[in-house]
């Protein structure tokens, strides 16, 4: 039964349909918001002309797939994307958008014929072996996967930046026009940052946020490497059920703590406050930043530490002059891992701070998400609070990513 | 390390080494024990006593004496009288205040004609116990004074000095009483259930859909090829981005009226009117000539979670990956397995470990989620998980206790989970 299906010429029609209707969505939609223009891409014509110009490779054994074959296959997509849409691929008449709508075109016949080759370039036509079968179909299902990937992940930083550089007007007109507006110059473009640094106080903010992450930071590693050197190196009673109870500890979820917190922040007078935060934050970072280091420390060599004890080091010297140097990686990876925790915190910085002056931006973007403040500014100042996070995650990225793989046992 | 200790094995007792060094770990734990005693251990404590209380957000302000001074007559010459009122209140409707004393200081030249008997003056100040305020008290102490020349020359006002009230009131948060109601209230309604219900589907499908997007996007990125560390970088960018920027961008997105995929959909003609993907509590469709209806707007929450957390469990089944072998695949290449069969025979045997140690992590940090749906539909339209019924019980409604409640039950699911997972997962993993 799977034997019968288990065919190139089945495989050709697989892959040539779906990379057609792949690439009309993809690049059908991306053509409607770059150019605004109204387009309804025709995803049955792109699935033909995809099948077709597969088809078109198959004609020959893979041996004797030339130059020239690939040509007529590109060709035959072409013409039967035109043929099958009524030449109209996008519902458009041609000269609507006409440079866009070209290129478009282009790289829809460009990028099946592309994949379609690269998918089906080795494929026999007949019955194939279940090896080269299954070889193919990964492939095919590969290349999906890298598109839906990129899309999925694209699209909503896209939109994210795009919308913050529109006017509420066209956002209303044409939910669909992302096309940038340089008629305004480039004070127009970026209106909605201006008017949240000038208005909305998003500056303060800015440096508030950006206060409180390198404090918790500071406070968290002022905790955790004593804490950690403690429970890696000595010998102590307790020892065993401390290292594991830790990230029982960081099990606890924040909702729970929300509660008598507030109750007794408020009391206290510490809720509207930021250095009520610079309490909280640090306590909810300690643990996970305690076990990754400690992971870290217990791979360090002890002899090192043992010879520095020798020389006559006391065990503070032993920690400053040997340990921490000898750490210095994974003293980044963790207070990259709680600058990004705390720079993103949104729960307690919501309940706790009342009082415009001393928001957090996380706290500052939500009280942009009202009625009366137009939609690009929230985008605005989403984009504000991502970029530095995202700035400093690409700038280290491979100390980030391992402070998540040791840290994340956080959600 | 104790070098000086033979090495043949640890001694029976605890030397003087020992405890010295047993102390220094103490004393480098102690900071950290404390911030995090009084940060997460004491709250987790409080909060099982507050469920127990019957506290309302608007009891966390105590309940305070207030006074406002009034003047009433003129004085134009000595020996005329004029009325010092008192206006007293508690600024409590429920509870009382004892032992309220009032204290205010008097301008010179005023003499009380007859003074109530709770008041007393001496060098012109002036002392009232008041006793204990009930509840929602309010009186008008009045007192009658005559005014001498030294008054008439000062010009100043009684009103100048503020009178100032102390009293003792119960904190509501520390006193001994104690009730069910909020559980009662909690389990009674339907409700409940239907929350439980709801947490459950988001758990598990959030849980599994992150899970097999990771693994996917894992075995994508499982092989060299140029632009893999951008694509790589690429991939993280919804776990790393602040979670109120990509859930606004989310509500952006699939906006009803304005939103982008709302427009793609309608204009390409997959849909017919304007899809409410987190307003909409049910949908359906036809599939085969057969009505299916599924939840809408927890769908699209669900959807959320898997997007935004399937980083995480990419980056580790990766990193496993790459710590497999190639050995073994070079034999099962020899021994002709196709790549089906290797990624059932060999990686995902391999892959079990991880994959089941992410499953139980994630299912407890998804449980525990509250940002995301609170962001995204504030609860609504069925999406409401037992996280943001703390939210909506003890801040929305204004009844602490109750929410607090709400938060036992979250600590007791979890708590339940942790032990599993600390029972099952690996020692070197965990």
């Amino acid at each position: 039964m799977m034997a019968v299906l288990r065919n190139g010429l089945l495989l050709a029609v697989f892959s040539g349909a779906l990379w057609g209707v792949l690439a009309m969505i993809v690049l059908g939609i991306t053509f409607a918001l770059v150019s605004g223009a109204p387009a309804q891409p025709s995803v049955n014509a792109a699935a033909l002309a995809g099948l077709l110009g597969a088809l078109v490779l198959m004609l020959r054994e893979p041996a004797q797939r030339t130059m020239a074959l690939r040509f007529i296959s590109a060709a035959t997509v072409l013409v039967v994307l035109f043929a099958a849409s009524f030449a109209q691929p996008f519902g458009l008449a041609l000269d609507v958008a006409p440079f866009w709508q070209i290129l478009a075109i282009l790289l829809i016949v460009g990028s099946v014929s592309f994949t379609n080759w690269a998918c089906l370039h080795d494929a026999a036509r007949g019955a194939l072996r279940r090896y080269d079968f299954e070889k193919i179909l990964i492939r095919v299902f590969k290349g999906f996967g890298f598109v839906f990937f990129t899309v999925i992940v694209a699209l909503p930083f896209y939109v994210l930046v795009m919308t913050s550089l529109k006017s509420q007007q066209s956002l209303l007109a044409n939910p669909l026009d992302f096309s940038i507006d340089f008629s305004g110059g480039l004070g127009g473009l970026f209106r909605s940052y201006g008017e949240l640094f000038t208005q909305f106080n998003f500056g303060r903010y800015l440096l508030i946020s950006s206060i409180v992450s390198v404090a918790t930071v500071i406070l968290t590693l002022l905790f955790s490497v004593p804490g950690a050197y403690a429970v890696s190196r000595l010998r102590f009673p307790g020892r065993a059920v401390l290292s594991r109870s830790i990230l029982l500890i960081y099990m606890v979820p924040a909702i729970v703590l929300v509660i008598p917190l507030y109750a007794v922040f408020s009391q206290l007078g510490l809720r509207n406050t930021v250095a009520g935060l610079l309490i909280i934050y640090p306590a909810t970072t300690i643990p996970v930043a305690l076990y990754m280091l400690q992971g870290y420390f217990q791979g360090l060599p002890a002899e090192l530490e043992e010879a520095g004890l020798m020389d006559g080091l006391s065990r503070l010297g032993v920690i400053i002059k040997i340990t921490l140097p000898l750490s210095l990686p994974a003293m980044a990876s963790v207070s990259l891992y709680v600058f990004m925790i705390a720079w993103n915190e949104f729960l307690f910085a919501f309940m706790f701070l009342d009082d415009p002056d001393i928001f957090t931006l996380s706290r500052g973007v939500v009280s942009l998400n009202s009625s009366e403040v137009p939609r690009q500014h929230l985008m605005a100042g989403a984009v504000i609070a991502t970029l530095p996070v995202l700035g400093i995650f690409l700038w280290f990225e491979r100390y980030m990513v391992q402070g998540l793989t040791a840290g994340s046992v956080k959600g | 390390m104790s070098s000086i200790e033979p090495t043949s094995g640890p001694p029976k007792g605890i030397g003087p080494m020992q405890r010295r060094e047993a102390r220094l770990a103490y004393g480098m734990l102690a900071p950290t024990f404390l911030i995090i005693a009084s940060i997460v251990l004491i709250p987790l404590l409080a909060n099982f006593w507050i469920s127990f209380k019957p506290v309302q957000l608007a009891d966390l302000r105590p309940p305070t004496p207030v006074a406002n001074e009034r003047v009433r007559g003129d004085a134009t010459a000595v020996g005329d009288q004029i009325r010092i009122e008192y206006r007293l209140r508690n600024s409590s409707r429920e509870r009382g205040i004892a032992d309220v004393v009032m204290t205010d200081s008097w301008p010179t030249g005023l003499t009380p004609v007859d003074l109530d008997a709770r008041c007393a003056i001496e060098n012109q100040n002036l002392r009232c116990a008041l006793g204990d305020l009930e509840g929602g008290y309010r009186e008008r102490l009045r007192i009658e004074v005559t005014v001498e020349q030294a008054f008439l020359d000062s010009a100043l006002n009684p009103r100048d000095s503020k009178p100032v009230l102390t009293g003792e009131s119960e904190n509501i948060l520390t006193n001994a009483e104690l009730t069910l109601d909020n559980f009662r209230k909690v389990f009674a309604g339907s409700e409940f259930w239907s929350v439980l219900k709801v947490t459950i589907y988001y758990t598990v499908f959030g849980t599994a859909g992150a899970l097999v997007l990771g693994l996917f996007a894992a075995l994508l990125m499982n092989q060299a090829f140029r632009g893999r560390a951008i694509l790589r970088g690429l991939f993280l960018f919804p776990y790393v981005a602040p979670v109120i920027a990509v859930a606004f961008t989310w509500v952006v997105l699939l906006d009803p009226f304005s939103g982008a995929l709302n427009a793609i959909l309608q204009q390409t003609g997959a849909a017919g009117g304007p899809i409410n993907f987190f307003g909409q509590r049910e949908a359906s469709f036809t599939l085969l000539g057969l009505e299916f209806t599924f939840p809408l707007a927890l769908t699209t929450v669900i959807a959320f979670e898997a997007w935004r957390y399937f980083p995480l469990s990419f980056l580790f089944i990766l990193a496993r990956m790459q710590s497999i072998s190639g050995d073994m695949y070079e034999a099962a290449e020899m021994d002709g397995a196709s790549p089906l069969q290797q990624f059932w025979y060999l990686s995902l045997p391999q892959l079990a470990g991880i994959l089941s140690v992410l499953f139980l992590l994630r299912f407890i940090w998804t449980f525990n989620k509250f940002d995301d749906i609170f962001l995204l539909t504030g609860g609504g339209a069925g999406t409401r998980t037992l996280t943001v019924d703390v939210y909506e019980q003890g801040f929305a409604l204004a009844n602490l206790g109750a929410g607090a409640a709400v938060a036992v039950v979250v600590f007791v699911v979890l708590f339940t989970f942790s032990i599993i997972y600390f029972r099952f997962s690996p020692k070197d993993e965990g």
